[in-house]
């Protein structure tokens, strides 16, 4: 790893850092409303991934999706503005922050049902096995997710069919305020891939290489040889479960023994130990991130409200095998043909051609 | 025209989008070596291959959520359910991601996706697999929600459904498999959100959709006998619903009767009603009457079954009731 790419490693871990903490400040100011679940302790996981991942390639996540999006290099700008709930956010206000997408770079994020978004990964492995491509599918979820039916029924056929997804528990200890302990029969969550013949291994989350590697070996694993992997990455969030959690159920000393092994401040460690940079360096780069989160927040701040007209723009698309003239009669309809954003990233056959014939 | 079963005309349509499209695949329970749970994937997977039609664990969510996913990156896949009854188990996947994703996203996303298979009641199923869930899936918005009634219909409506771009709930029924029905041997669509008039008549409007069609043009005979002329719309497609066809009709014939194989609670007649009292006030000589299942979960029994139904008689009844004659 070259010194430049082991800065760009650390600058997007803090990134994501700053980001999080300004979106906690500006959330109790009121900009930002429902739920928001921080990602902060965990940053190492989502960094590692992206670097790793082609421009082609796909991620579906939970719903503490902040981190990945910020990874993969989506301007910060939008992702504050739908925090705030604003027509220039990435989903233009619709989704919060339980639901950031980028589809252009591979991002199908944030889904808000525990382990709903199992299934989809398989299925978008399957539409990589029908088109015979060399992309791979990175799936990330909790620990809270390995007790859902749709955990069993995904990594089932991703082994039976060898899909080309990594699935990535990312195990911080809770899911919500139960603990691994009270909700999981087994504890070594990684060993559950043994039940559908699945590679799999645990890993130490709070470090930036280690997870590095082992998430290099599983997508290579992918990509290469057409096999799912269940990786366990150990980590911990600092944060309550979403703005509304004290955390009760976790001790105080608990938190702060993690937060020793903070995964920004270890790597930062390799960088002046192998990279010869400077604290001074770090602390350069610091403001600068700060300074282009605060940028995100004024963007935010500026971008107008959504107009009420947009209620009903993106439910449905328009196609030519809808008979408009009824259909149109709900404004869901009306308005489908407004700003359709669906970027031409997918392989041409997929369009289907001009109608044939339309009888009545 | 050619004169084909509803499973033969189902089977065709398949055929032809996935010979037309590399993008169409089927996943489903033993959709491929087992040729359809009902016949009607028949020589699919020789045809096709095993990736193609691909037959699955009996795992509905994993189903559904593979055909989103890979509908989500350009693929056009068709889910087929064994029976709606077990699209319960999927039903997170087409609510909260099918029909969603797309809003959430503020449009960056298409699930261009077909769920097809039987719903309602077949013949002594009893409670657990004879139940009609249209009522439940139209209430999503983001879906296109289909049922035809001939095997025309089941074609024209099926190859309309993979092609478009939303995410499509095609509801077929198990008893109307092996009705046989005159289809175009050339290519031919028909267009989603379309009603069809199926029966003319002047004296009073019945609406029915899928196998309550079949009531409600038996029911229809009858009433000839007695001199009154029943027009029968179908509206085909529930979500989006063709509207303006059925208020034409009703103010022509200033009565309405809503059949449904569904429960009668928050039905989907229900919503048809309101809108015609709404906009046909003026022209209506009656309230709108619907016949309905019986609100319990169906019995066994054959002779239950009958007495849990629609049936012609008691849509002849109902329209009884809004001639008062």
């Amino acid at each position: 790893m070259t010194r430049d790419e082991a800065l760009a490693l650390y600058r997007s871990m803090l990134l994501i850092r700053r980001f999080e903490e300004r979106c906690a400040q500006i959330y109790v100011e009121g900009k930002i409303g429902g739920f928001l679940h921080l990602y902060i302790g965990q940053e190492a996981v989502a960094v590692a991934a992206m670097s790793l991942l082609r421009p082609d390639d796909y991620f579906v996540t939970s719903y503490r999706d902040h981190g990945y999006a910020l990874a993969r290099g989506t301007d910060p700008r939008p992702l504050m503005a739908e925090l705030a709930g604003k027509i220039g956010g990435i989903s233009r206000g619709k989704g919060g922050s339980m639901h950031f997408y980028d589809v252009p770079t591979g991002n199908f994020g944030g889904d808000g049902i525990v382990g709903g978004h199992l299934p989809i990964a398989a299925g978008m492995g399957y539409a990589i096995r029908l088109r015979q491509t060399e992309q791979v599918v990175l799936c990330f979820f909790g620990d809270g997710a390995v007790n859902e039916g749709a955990f069993h029924e995904a990594l089932n056929v991703s082994s039976l069919w060898g899909l080309p997804v990594v699935y990535v528990i990312e195990n911080n200890r809770y899911g919500m305020g139960t603990s691994l302990d009270r909700a999981s029969s087994v504890k070594d969550l990684y060993q559950r891939g043994s039940a559908y013949g699945i590679p799999r291994r645990d890993v130490d989350g709070m470090d930036l290489l280690t997870v590095r590697e082992a998430l290099g070996e599983a997508i290579d694993l992918a990509r290469k040889e057409k096999r799912p992997t269940l990786l366990e990455v150990e980590t911990y969030r600092y944060r309550g479960h979403s703005m509304s959690d004290p955390g009760k159920y976790r001790s105080k000393e608990e938190v702060e023994e993690m937060m020793r092994h903070d995964p920004i401040l270890r790597f930062g460690k390799v960088l002046k130990e192998q990279h010869s940079v400077a604290e001074a360096d770090l602390e350069a780069m610091d403001k600068d991130i700060q300074a282009q989160v605060a940028e995100s927040v004024r963007f935010a701040d500026q971008s107008p409200w959504p107009a009420p007209e947009t209620l009903y723009e993106h439910v449905y698309v328009r196609s030519p095998y809808i008979h408009h003239q009824s259909a149109d009669k709900d404004p869901a309809w009306r308005d489908s043909v407004a700003e359709d954003r669906v970027p031409e990233t997918f392989p041409a056959w997929a369009t289907p051609a001009a109608p044939a014939k339309v009888e009545g | 025209m050619a004169l084909i079963t509803m499973r033969e005309a189902l089977n065709q349509a398949m055929k032809e989008e996935m010979r037309r499209d590399p993008s169409v695949f089927l996943l489903g329970e033993e959709v491929g070596q087992y040729q359809g749970a009902y016949k009607i994937t028949q020589g699919m997977v020789q045809e096709f291959g095993e990736w193609r039609v691909r037959d699955t664990p009996i795992a509905e969510e994993a189903i559904a959520g593979i055909a989103v996913g890979a509908a989500f990156v350009g693929m056009r896949p068709i889910a087929e359910m064994m029976t709606f009854n077990f699209s319960l188990l999927a039903l997170d996947q087409i609510v909260n991601h099918a029909a969603k994703y797309r809003y959430m996203s503020g449009g960056q996303i298409r699930c261009p996706m077909v769920m097809r298979g039987p719903s309602g009641a077949a013949a002594q199923v009893a409670a657990q697999h004879s139940q009609a869930f249209e009522s439940w899936f139209v209430h999503i918005p983001g879906l296109v929600v289909v049922m035809p009634s001939t095997p025309k219909d089941a074609k024209g409506l099926l190859k309309s459904a993979i092609r478009d771009d939303n995410p499509v709930i095609f509801m077929e029924n198990e008893v109307l498999y092996n009705l046989k029905g005159e289809v175009p041997e050339e290519e031919f669509t028909i267009p989603l959100g379309l009603a069809d008039v199926k029966r003319v008549g002047k004296d009073v409007t019945i609406v029915a959709w899928s196998r309550s069609t079949q009531f409600a043009l038996q029911a229809a005979e009858l009433l000839a006998k007695d001199g009154i002329e029943a027009e029968v719309v179908d509206p085909r497609t529930l979500r989006p619903l063709d509207e303006d066809l059925i208020f034409d009709s009703v103010r022509k014939t200033n009565r309405c009767v809503v059949v449904e194989e569904g429960w009668r609670y928050a039905g989907f007649g229900a919503e048809i009603a309101d809108r015609v009292q709404r906009e046909c006030f003026d022209s209506l000589d009656a309230p709108v009457i619907r016949v309905t299942a019986a609100d319990v979960p169906m019995p066994y029994s054959r002779m239950l079954e009958k007495a849990f139904l629609p049936q012609p008689e008691k849509v002849v009844a109902a329209v009884h009731e809004v001639l008062y004659r």
